[in-house]
């Protein structure tokens, strides 16, 4: 980091939380937007609960369609909180304090977008999915049927809500000092809330002790947490032995990397709105976008890497279904269009334009290919599952194809309005940047002289 | 009978400053419990003379995990227990399956006692703020003396002496 402005606490305030004491008019209509969106995707769905699974595109032989990409998708994008928040907390990158708070929100509302795209629906009868959590009623009444606990389907829950709650208590815990900024500058109902919610926080160096080695012992401990969600979520694919193309040893290491790729891109792609909508571009500067950008080449070439692999080990095999199944993804129209897309949209346009300084400190230009890399990524996730399911094998009496009926399409739009809409009213009642982690920077930031130069330095303890 | 205390909070711009008087309030013989600084913004430890905190942090996760592994352990075997999946040649336990399970479970449990330590071990919640004032979140430093009513003066005086720009009695 070479461009360093130093900035009185007074004006952080200001800056950072301007968006909490201040509603301008476009937070109004963005919300009214996205608000109407996702209303329209909840009507869908109760359409689809009133009508049955017959109002999607789903049918013999593919059961799973967007709402399993969406699925997987948004657990991809759930790693980008942790990714930047953990790794880079944990590696002391000056770089990570403006973005780590907007990462990890993005992670938790990922999270329940993830949720809301799969799980509830795929489960047919959803209230009876909910009815059994804790294991004291059958999910079916009438024979008397328990869920599996040795099935797959029961660890992605326990990944996923372990994920969401650490998640959200990451956030809360970093959140109490900043609340505190809020109690401080708030007056009446606001006060008396905001007081309740930072808990008396009062800033002694004992509750700042803790609060630094709670940000680095967090960290670590959902480290583990982050491997075993996209783990457990490939292995919804990998344990099933009867489909070529899923059932593969790299799938996990292979999920988690093409987690990280779409999830880096999208806090990038979060960063530019911040500068954007929020005019955080004092905070914000192109030298965080350099670092982001090298470290997406990094990611995205590792991605490659494993994608790389995942081919070798399906084609080494010689195995005819499972070139058959290949073949289908990249030779047949409309999967060979989607499969050249996907590849260009990923990796081959953005990978190549981060290698440019030009492209990296360029608001637009990172905006737009990190956009990219995620319209590449949810079609990778298509590509896996929906050719894999529709593969034409021995023994298979009916075979089709798959298109995604309006239903899908409302419900997959809701769950981007989710996060939009979860952002956005996120960023009236909470600061999006850390601002105890960004004052902790000023005060920790001296110039220091080399001949006739001067440069920042960061001192650490 | 103790003696009944009151506080009193002095407020600075300067590091250096906010040393000096908390070096000032050691020699004339205040406690180390008697006084303590509030900042809007995590210094280096020791920047004022203060007392290094002692914390027990890393005993939470540990406990935590304990308990989460143990609540795995139980979940996994009383649920396939009491609704036994019969597979011809395999036992009743699935063990690959359980451990994923108890993995998260161990995280879980050690991730919520971590949150609970930090919040036991920060003092919080706090029902009553005591001395305190709002510009410290904006850039002023609070040295807060809680002592008895007698050598409140001579905590005034300290504070003063120091370059406090402003003195509460809260």
């Amino acid at each position: 980091m070479q461009e360093h402005v130093h900035l009185s606490q007074k004006q952080i305030n200001k800056d950072l939380l301007d968006g909490v004491f201040n509603t301008p008019m476009w937070w109004y209509l963005a919300v009214t937007f996205f608000g109407v969106v996702f209303l329209t995707g909840v009507s869908a769905f109760a359409y689809l609960l009133n009508q049955g699974l017959g109002v999607t595109g789903l049918n013999r032989p593919v059961f799973w369609g967007v709402y399993v990409v969406n699925f997987v998708f948004w657990i991809g994008i759930s790693h980008a909180g942790i990714m930047i928040s953990a790794i880079l907390r944990l590696t002391q990158a000056e770089w990570r304090r403006p973005i780590t708070r907007a990462a990890e929100v993005l992670t938790v509302f990922s999270l329940t977008a993830a949720l809301m795209a799969a799980p509830l629906v795929h489960t047919g009868r959803p209230w009876r999915a909910f009815l059994p959590t804790p294991w004291i009623l059958p999910y079916d009444f009438a024979r008397g049927i328990w869920p599996n606990i040795r099935s797959p389907f029961v660890w992605d829950p326990m990944a996923i809500s372990t994920y969401l709650v650490a998640s959200s208590l990451f956030i809360l815990v970093a959140l109490l000092p900043d609340i505190a900024v809020i109690r401080d500058r708030s007056t009446g109902v606001r006060r008396a809330i905001y007081s309740f919610m930072c808990l008396g926080w009062r800033g002694t160096p004992r509750q700042w002790k803790l609060q630094i080695v709670a940000g680095i012992l967090l960290s670590a401990l959902v480290l583990p947490v982050f491997v075993s969600v996209h783990s457990i979520v490939s292995w919804d694919f990998a344990v099933e032995i009867g489909v070529e193309g899923w059932h593969s040893t790299i799938f996990a290491p292979y999920f988690i990397i093409g987690a990280i790729h779409s999830g880096v891109a999208a806090v990038a792609t979060l960063m530019v709105v911040m500068v954007w909508v929020w005019k955080l571009d004092k905070y914000i500067t192109p030298d965080h976008f350099d670092a982001i950008g090298r470290l997406l080449i990094v990611v995205g070439l590792t991605w490659f890497f494993f994608f790389f692999l995942e081919w070798v080990f399906a084609l080494y095999t010689l195995e005819a279904p499972e070139i058959a199944m290949r073949k289908l993804q990249v030779f047949q129209w409309p999967w060979s269009g989607l499969f050249v897309l996907f590849l260009f949209t990923a990796f081959i346009i953005p990978v190549t334009a981060w290698l440019f300084k030009a492209v990296r400190r360029n608001l637009l230009c990172m905006f737009i290919t990190t956009i990219l890399v995620n319209i590449g990524m949810w079609l990778e996730r298509f590509l896996i599952i929906v050719p894999g399911l529709m593969r034409r094998t021995h023994m298979v009496f009916d075979w089709g194809s798959y298109q995604p009926s309006i239903i899908e399409l409302l419900m997959v739009a809701a769950t981007f309005a989710w996060l939009c809409l979860g952002m956005l009213v996120f960023s009236k009642f909470f600061p999006l940047l850390p601002l105890f982690d960004i004052k902790e920077a000023m005060i920790n930031r001296e110039q220091i002289k080399i001949g006739r130069k001067e440069i920042p330095a960061s001192i650490r303890e | 009978m103790f003696a009944k205390r009151k506080s009193i909070i002095g407020l600075y711009t300067d590091e250096n400053n906010v040393a000096d008087a908390m070096d000032a309030l050691k020699s004339k013989g205040f406690g180390e419990n008697e006084y303590e600084v509030l900042t809007g913004v995590p210094y280096p430890e020791g920047t004022f003379g203060e007392a290094e905190p002692h914390i027990h942090l890393h005993k939470f996760p540990l406990i935590g995990a304990v308990f989460g592994f143990a609540l795995g352990l139980v979940f996994t075997i009383g649920t396939q227990i009491a609704f036994p999946v019969v597979t011809g040649g395999k036992p009743i336990l699935a063990i690959p399956a359980m451990a994923i399970i108890m993995y998260e479970l161990t995280l879980l449990g050690a991730i919520l006692f971590t949150v609970g330590g930090i919040i036991f071990e920060s003092r919080l919640p706090k029902l009553f703020m005591g001395a305190y004032d709002t510009r410290i979140t904006e850039g002023y430093i609070g040295v807060v003396v809680s002592t008895t009513e007698d050598n409140l003066t001579n905590a005034q005086d300290v504070l003063k002496s120091s370059g406090a720009e402003d003195i509460k009695f809260p």
